[in-house]
């Protein structure tokens, strides 16, 4: 198929500079750019800020990225499933910010969509909320949490058409639509490609403008 | 008193709060989030087809989980287990459905916790300095869903209290917790006091009250 956004997995990841702050697609080990963090992993760049519900499991999938020394800060939500993340951070090698989860969603969706700051109920009082401004409504103690934004997004999605509108399979989805909104620079991974028009206008997740980069397996 | 083995336990647990559900849904549908381990338990023995399991890794409808040969690793609860699609499931971004919760659409989560107070507060997310780092959406899920369901076993491994005066650990929610089932009671909160609704017949209530530390009308 013939897309202009398509690159090749080596010149998509071409675009990750030293110090970057990259956002990546996953919930566990399901709906991650296998192919893009394995060239990311095998690029050695370094100094990165990832930004990912977790980090995989020690040495594989993202977590690959903590073995080899490529990481220097994370902002995430659940690091359980791999504790090299604890490890590393009781020992200072990199630093971690947790995230409840739905804040890291919305705060993601925020950034994508104009909104530097909201305010939620969640994690108030709590040891997450520290150096957190404060605001009472409707007598429930909210906290500003701000938007999360990225220089680059690495994205998994089932099918694009040749334009980049995007469809995504099962509980791969997760944070990926929201990432796709929130980086300056957006890279996906797909399974397949396919002519415009082939997407059901009604069931398109994530509309062509989001996306710069296309790569796939063998392309 | 009887000791009741962990497996048995952790079933009872689960059994007691299914026929809870059961019961709500007997009225219209229920939605509930269930998180990691006995929590996950209690869809096995929910009976209604009229609950709704909603996983937070962005899932409505989930199902029993998957057997080894139709197993999609695509295809997850937020506890990383391979499941089942149910008729009439729908698949969401992180965003919307941590908005169903925070938004007040789940009905019911059930959690577990490492300590619960007479404050309803709740610790299940930390051990300062261990070997786990990570909240998940537990805060996001005892803030937002309509009711919290704790589902524990009574005492923790090395014998203590789980119920306590007041929780030692890191707290996930401030007075979230509504209801609290254990292989021995169930407890609710009301009007700001933990009151006992029921009692395994293995026990007096002189014994339940020394394996609480917690006070309880």
């Amino acid at each position: 198929m013939a897309s202009d956004k398509l690159r090749s997995v080596e010149q998509a990841i071409a675009l990750v500079k030293p110090g970057s702050r990259i956002m990546v697609g996953s919930f566990g080990m399901a709906g991650y750019p296998r192919e893009l963090i394995e060239a990311l992993a095998a690029s050695g760049v370094s100094d990165l800020t990832i930004i990912s519900n977790d980090l995989g499991a020690p040495d594989e999938g993202l977590g690959k990225l903590l073995t080899n020394n490529q990481v220097r800060s994370l902002i995430g939500t659940y690091y359980n499933w791999n504790p090299d993340v604890a490890a590393a951070n009781n020992a200072g090698r990199i630093t971690v910010q947790l995230v409840p989860q739905g804040t890291f969603a919305e705060a993601i969706r925020a950034a994508g969509v104009g909104i530097p700051a909201f305010f939620t109920p969640t994690a108030a009082g709590t040891e997450l909320a520290a150096g957190k401004e404060t605001h009472v409504f409707d007598g429930r103690t909210c906290l500003l949490e701000e938007a999360i934004h990225a220089d680059v997004a690495l994205i998994k999605a089932h099918k694009a058409d040749e334009l980049g509108n995007l469809i995504y399979y099962k509980t791969a989805r997760n944070f990926n639509p929201l990432m796709a909104m929130a980086a300056d620079t957006v890279i996906v991974e797909v399974d397949e490609i396919v002519p415009v028009g082939a997407l059901d206008p009604e069931c398109i997740v994530t509309p062509h403008m989001f996306v710069d980069i296309l790569t796939m397996k063998g392309a | 008193m009887e000791i009741i083995p962990e497996q048995q336990a952790k079933e009872r647990i689960a059994t007691v709060i299914a026929r809870y559900f059961d019961q709500q849904a007997a009225s219209g549908r229920l939605f509930i989030n269930l998180g990691v381990g006995i929590p996950t338990m209690v869809a096995n023995y929910t009976t209604n087809p009229n609950i709704f399991v909603q996983a937070e890794n962005g899932m409505l409808g989930v199902g029993r989980a998957a057997s080894e040969d139709c197993m999609d690793h695509d295809l997850i609860n937020a506890g990383r287990t391979c499941v089942t699609e149910t008729p009439g499931c729908v698949y969401m971004d992180s965003a919307m459905s941590f908005g169903m919760i925070r938004g007040g659409h789940v009905d019911a989560t059930v959690i577990g916790a490492f300590e619960v107070d007479e404050q309803a507060n709740i610790a299940n997310w930390i051990i300062p300095n261990g070997k786990q780092l990570g909240v998940g959406g537990a805060m996001d899920l005892v803030s937002g869903a309509r009711q919290v369901i704790v589902a524990m076993q009574h005492c923790s491994k090395n014998g203590r209290p789980k119920l306590v005066h007041q929780c030692s650990l890191p707290i996930t929610g401030f007075g979230e917790a509504d209801m609290i089932v254990t292989e021995y009671a169930v407890f609710a909160f009301e009007h700001g006091h933990l009151v006992l609704k029921q009692l395994a017949p293995e026990l007096t209530l002189a014994e339940l009250h020394s394996l609480t530390e917690a006070s309880f009308l």
